[in-house]
């Protein structure tokens, strides 16, 4: 049942590399994940992939396969021809440390950058009191596995390097909207979403909903949705003068 | 591991692939077909806005109603009105336009479709985009996109009426009622995805409830959300849907009054 595969794989460190050949064995049921580790057990004793869980649940093993950001193992061999030669390069977003691994620390940046999550001061752990429905929309992005390849497909950094101190990426811009739908979050996280994570850099093209393993509707539940509420602060004059008049906050 | 410094910015340590992407797949040919969709819609529009044959009784043709000028003939003109007078000599559609117009250019499906086919921003995932720059819609003129919720108010005003026209489309030419030709079906579809397309929209999910933190407090608009939410789900399909559904009514009451297709069947 087994065949050879023929791949390409980027080899090489720090941005230096090139793509090398090999025939590979492939054997029913595998992914592209297990073939990369029979790759390293056979041939390439050296190279580099991180992987954890082979179940999907890790986000370790982001890579770009025929070009497309996927998850290694979650990539089967048999959605490719048998003749068809299958390129493996790193995400290209980010720093490579080594073949396949890239050094991802721009997200764990940029992570750090949003305030964590605020609740009342006077409300303690254990006394939240929320309704299902007030935390179904938060729900839909605890999903994400951190995999990270939202951020790396979005071409706001993908093919503009220089944006990435005032872009935050889908991922984080997500979590600012989660937080900020979030019924014992107070931080008002608008204004920053705009200003300093950049989320008008947006235009909504949808590469992240596109990639997301976990097929979380990024773009039309987490990034339009706080254009929404931005546009509530900055730009719709008749909301502005109704909160005036109001007075209301916190609805 | 690999240190970010001045010699060696992080652009540089990126995998350096020369190549435009690494994609196999025919990643070209949905910005090719939704480039041909929609520079077609234009084409359309402009020869439509110029036609004088938009009206045929009791069909007015959707890119020329509400008709708000003298020049309308009687029965065209919304509720008898026509607030624009004889010195108004250019073609009634043409009064109207940017109200559909900016809501659907600002629409943030067709923002996606026309910044990925004629922008190329980026023509499609994982595909490098040909400029030099990107400041995305944090500038103008693009910051300017954030009025859509306007446009959507205006977009609600023009969806009653084009429903409004589509009801009286069940009279027949000489004005009683009860008749249904082809006609009335094509303008009663047409309102229908219209009507499925204006209300799907995102600053309508936004205003029914997206904008509120407390759901159950708000029953009512919750269930107004959750209904707009499965509209919106497919706004993408009921954008397509309703922009050739309004082209196919236009077309064929102009067919109608050029005397292509003719009564009782029209
Ligand atoms: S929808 Fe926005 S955040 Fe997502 S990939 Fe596109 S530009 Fe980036
Ligand atoms: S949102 Fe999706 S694509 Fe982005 S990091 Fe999370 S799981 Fe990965
Ligand atoms: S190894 Fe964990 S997601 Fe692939
Ligand atoms: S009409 Fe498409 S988002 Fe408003």
């Amino acid at each position: 049942m087994g065949y050879k595969a023929k791949f390409r794989v980027w080899r090489g460190e720090g941005g230096e590399g090139q793509l090398e050949d090999f025939t590979v064995e492939v054997n029913e049921g595998e992914v592209v994940l297990d073939v990369i580790h029979r790759l390293q057990a056979t041939q390439v004793p050296d190279l580099a992939v991180r992987w954890n869980c082979k179940a999907g649940k890790c986000g370790s093993c982001s890579m770009e396969i025929n070009g497309r950001p996927r998850l290694g193992c979650m990539t089967r061999m048999s959605t490719f021809e048998e003749t068809e030669t299958i390129t493996v390069t790193p995400m290209r977003t980010f720093p490579v440390i080594k073949d396949l691994v890239c050094d991802v620390s721009f997200n764990y940046q940029k992570a750090r950058e949003i305030p964590s999550f605020t609740p009342p001061k006077d409300v303690k752990p254990g006394e939240y009191r929320m309704q299902q429905i007030d935390v179904e929309r938060s729900q839909e992005f605890r999903k994400c596995i951190e995999c990270f390849m939202c951020n790396n497909v979005c071409h706001v950094i993908r093919d503009h390097d220089e944006n990435k101190p005032a872009f935050a990426g889908p991922r984080f811009l997500m979590r600012i909207a989660e937080l900020d739908m979030h019924p014992y979050d107070e931080l008002d996280r608008k204004e920053s979403a705009q200003e300093e994570h950049g989320l008008g850099y947006c235009n909504i093209t949808k590469c992240c909903t596109e990639v997301c393993p976990e097929h979380i509707k990024i773009t039309d539940n987490a990034l339009i949705p706080m254009k929404e509420r931005v546009v509530d602060r900055k730009y719709d004059p008749l909301v502005w003068l109704g909160s005036k008049i109001f007075k209301r906050s916190g609805v | 591991m690999t240190q970010t410094t001045a010699e060696s910015p992080t652009s540089k340590q990126r995998a350096q692939l020369k190549v435009r992407t690494l994609r196999t797949d025919r990643w070209w040919l949905v910005p090719a077909l939704t480039f041909a969709g929609l520079m077609s819609f234009l084409i359309y529009g402009v020869w439509a806005i110029f036609d004088k044959s938009y009206f045929a009784e009791p069909y007015i043709a959707p890119f020329s109603s509400p008709c708000l000028a003298t020049s309308c003939p009687e029965g065209a003109r919304f509720l008898g009105l026509a607030p624009f007078g004889d010195w108004y000599g250019l073609p009634p559609g043409l009064l109207i336009l940017g109200l559909p117009g900016g809501f659907r250019l600002t629409c943030y499906y067709y923002r996606k479709s026309y910044y990925r086919s004629f922008w190329l921003s980026p023509p499609a995932c994982a595909v490098s985009e040909p400029h030099k720059k990107y400041s995305g819609e944090t500038r103008l003129p693009l910051i300017i996109q954030n009025v859509h919720r306007y446009f959507f108010y205006l977009a609600v005003v023009i969806g009653a009426i084009l429903a409004y026209d589509a009801v009286l489309a069940f009279r027949d030419e000489h004005g009683n009622w009860g008749h249904v030709g082809l006609g009335t079906i094509i303008l009663v579809a047409n309102a229908v995805l219209i009507a499925c397309y204006t209300l799907g929209c995102h600053s309508c999910r936004h205003i029914t409830a997206g904008r509120l933190n407390h759901f159950s407090r708000h029953p009512i608009r919750y269930k107004a959300w959750t209904f707009v939410s499965k509209l919106n789900a497919r706004h993408q399909q009921f954008a397509w849907a309703s922009m050739y559904s309004v082209m196919i009514a236009d077309l064929y009451v102009r067919l109608v009054a050029k005397g292509v297709i003719n009564f009782p069947f029209a």
